[in-house]
């Protein structure tokens, strides 16, 4: 069966300059987009078009473009990574959106991740938060044998279920508050649920909290929202693990 | 210390502590309440009324009370000021709705329209029976409130909406609270958002019916 075709769509979008100028949300029409064409290739084709008409094309970021990277952000009619659940805007496509909608799509916003150019917004507060503990600090060799280490299997299912978090933001974006606790619970899990780093866990979550305080992410208030709207269903279940992993080091201080 | 109660988690389980301290207020004060249909001379709830009123209770509890109330209050001004201050600037259109309660976003405004409906209660009950202390059937009072010609059914509406809007705090509050102090994973996560959907039922409902029974049947 043939894809749909979009004869016409309004593509409303936040330009901005740099860092310093104020933006603005300019509009856009593009026409005939099949809806097999992903999200990311139906801004390429936009930006084609601005190429050609001699206007500066719109600054996004992307990377692997098969969902794995973490690159892409993207706030697409209101939701992060668009309408659609568990995917990144990479794996978004076309034929979920309708004939002459328009479509608004703005950068992340968080005081902690401000707009560089247009929707490429600067996300090196991850950055620093990971630096502040999220990786073991000795070696630890080369990959064990299989059960050299006994590891439950719940644990290990744990472990690697927190380990899929792939860095991009979509929580702290979507979030009404604006806060990281998601993607630091993610980082302090899969660490916790191993015996290899459970030997930091508690200077590891002491330090990733501060410095995420630091940086200007807003405080939990148990919502929910980010776990909707994470491309990898990474669970809010981590968030309570982190709070307990941080009370109890702080506890023992 | 001071950088554990700065943090942000911190902040929260302060948050949750005091927010669990006054969730088992309230059960205890709906207890006290339901008397007021039991008896309709009164007698029963005077007495609960005349135990609640006892020195160690009154000076003993009564300023603890006091105390949870205003350290939830301060640090939910706290932390709605920081969460505010993290998003500069807004999104033209952001849709949550699919994403999260109403409740969930909107503590903030629930818990200050339940301080509003708090500041009116002292001024019912509070303020004659304990400050100036010239009410000798504490039963009278409450039936005359809901029972007074003109502004009788105004009292029992506002009560109404005061537990309404309290049942939607309670409704996301009580399993956050347990969320707050780390106290759940994926199971005990359903188990416990059911259990405060009905704690927050029997809060509501109950706060809702007492003053429609006063109201309507005593
Ligand atoms: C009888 C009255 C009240 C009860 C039983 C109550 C209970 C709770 C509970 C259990 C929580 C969850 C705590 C957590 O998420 O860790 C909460 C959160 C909250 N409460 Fe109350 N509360 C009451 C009154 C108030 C008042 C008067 C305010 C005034 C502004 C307020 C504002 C808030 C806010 C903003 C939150 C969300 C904070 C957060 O999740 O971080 N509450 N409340
Ligand atoms: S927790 Fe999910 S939404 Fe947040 S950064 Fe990781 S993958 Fe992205
Ligand atoms: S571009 Fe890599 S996840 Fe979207």
């Amino acid at each position: 069966m043939a894809d749909k075709v979009i004869k016409e769509l309004t593509i409303k979008v936040w330009r901005q300059k740099n860092a310093k100028t104020a933006g603005k949300f300019e509009t856009y029409k593009i026409n005939d987009i099949s809806g097999g064409t992903s999200f990311l290739e139906m801004l390429d084709i936009l930006n084609e078009q601005l190429i050609n008409d001699g206007q500066e094309p719109i600054a996004f970021d992307h990377d692997c473009r098969e969902g794995i990277c973490g690159m892409c952000s993207l706030f697409i009619n209101g939701r992060a990574h668009g309408p659609d659940d568990d995917i990144t805007t990479c794996q978004l496509h076309m034929r979920k959106f309708n004939e002459g909608e328009t479509i608004t799509i703005e950068p992340w916003r968080a005081g902690a991740f401000p707009v560089i150019k247009d929707l490429i917004v600067d996300r090196t507060a991850f950055e620093k938060v990971l630096q502040a503990g999220g990786y073991i600090s000795v070696n630890t060799g080369g990959v064990p044998d299989g059960n050299a280490i006994p590891i439950s299997q719940d644990d290990a299912e744990e472990a690697m279920d927190a380990a899929a978090c792939i860095g991009c933001g979509a929580c702290v974006a979507t979030c009404k508050n604006s806060s990281a606790m998601l993607f630091v619970s993610a980082k302090v899990s899969h660490l916790a649920k191993l015996p290899q780093g459970r030997v930091e866990a508690s200077r590891r979550a002491k330090n990733m909290v501060a410095k995420m305080d630091e940086l200007g992410f807003g405080n939990c208030t148990n919502t929910g929202a980010c776990e909707v709207e994470c491309p990898k269903g990474i669970s809010i279940a981590n968030i309570a693990r982190l709070n307990r992993e941080f009370l109890s080091a702080k506890i023992k201080d | 210390m001071s950088s554990f109660l700065s943090s942000s988690i911190g902040k929260k389980l302060i948050m949750s502590l005091s927010g669990l301290f006054l969730v088992l207020f309230l059960l205890v004060h709906l207890i006290l309440n339901s008397f007021l249909m039991f008896d309709n001379t009164g007698e029963l709830f005077n007495a609960g009324a005349h135990f609640m009123a006892m020195p160690v209770i009154r000076f003993g509890l009564q300023p603890v009370l006091f105390g949870g109330f205003i350290v939830h209050i301060i640090y939910a001004i706290i932390l709605t000021l920081q969460n505010q201050k993290a998003r500069p600037q807004k999104y033209a259109s952001q849709n949550l709705s699919n994403s999260s309660t109403w409740s969930s976003r909107n503590m903030f405004v629930l818990g200050g329209l339940v301080l509003v409906f708090i500041a009116m209660h002292l001024m019912h009950f509070f303020v004659p029976i304990q400050i100036q202390g010239n009410v000798h059937d504490d039963y009278q009072l409450v039936k005359n409130l809901f029972t007074n010609g003109s502004t009788g059914l105004v009292y029992t509406g506002l009560y109404v909406v005061g537990a309404i809007l309290l049942g939607l705090h309670l409704a996301h509050g009580f399993w956050s609270a347990f969320q707050s102090i780390g106290m759940s994973n994926i199971i005990w996560r359903a188990r416990l958002e059911k259990a405060g959907y009905i704690y927050a039922i029997i809060i509501s409902g109950g706060f809702i019916i007492i003053p429609l029974y006063l109201h309507f049947f005593a």
